[in-house]
């Protein structure tokens, strides 16, 4: 059998306001099933995705929060985040909840080029 | 006088610039959905720009949805979804910008 290809997530939209966030999870959670090698960065818009303590019941949506939480168990614990993005978006590393390894730029197209598969969402 | 909506997140920021630069005296912007995002304090030198006066709001259950009850600029009012109707039904006109 050939070895698995790694896949890199790139997340790139808020939660909620569109299904984008809620999409890549289902991805990523399927290919964690089978096995395969998943990353996963966040970066633009979809740095929100990792502030914590979400209440997400008032606008009729499951808590994206607690879904980020229990990636670790499908052994998904590659998560990177864009400092570029955080810096404009006044969000400092303490103030995630989920933890990522920041990337600048250059890190990133490192990512991108050691990766088999990318999926932009 | 009008009430604006906004929706868009701060990667829309071409959005929230043109919605801003809209507002005229008396009016009220209320930050909806994703638009909620714009109400961080990184943002706040667009606000800052607003020559008019103008009240902002922004909708409880969506800040609460993205955790940023605690992260928002104080200068917003909350309002919950019944606020929502009477500042729709204050103002002449509603102005969705998306």
């Amino acid at each position: 059998m050939p070895d698995k290809k790694k896949v890199l997530i790139i997340n790139r939209r808020a939660p909620y306001g569109r299904s984008n966030a809620r999409d890549s999870l289902d991805v990523a959670l399927t290919c964690g099933v089978f096995e395969m090698p998943i990353s996963i960065l966040f970066a633009d818009d979809g740095v929100f995705q990792l502030i914590g303590n979400h209440q997400a019941g008032d606008i009729g949506q499951k808590n994206l929060s607690a879904n980020l939480a229990a990636l670790p168990m499908y052994d998904i614990d590659q998560l990177f985040v864009c400092t570029e993005s955080l810096n404009t978006h006044g969000l400092t590393f303490d103030s995630l909840e989920h933890s990522a390894t920041q990337l600048d730029q250059t890190a990133i197209q490192q990512l991108i080029q050691d990766h088999d598969v990318v999926l932009t969402f | 006088m009008a009430l604006h909506t906004l929706n868009q997140p701060p990667g829309n920021i071409e959005c929230l610039k043109r919605c801003l630069s809209a507002l005229s005296e008396g009016d009220a912007l209320l930050l909806i959905e994703d638009g909620v995002l714009a109400s961080l304090p990184a943002y706040a030198a667009h606000y800052d720009q607003i020559k008019v006066n103008i009240s902002l709001y922004a909708l409880q259950a969506d800040l609460a949805a993205r955790g940023l009850n605690d992260l928002k600029d104080n200068r917003f009012i909350v309002v919950d979804d019944g606020g929502f109707v009477d500042l729709a039904c204050e103002h002449d006109k509603v102005v969705s910008w998306y």
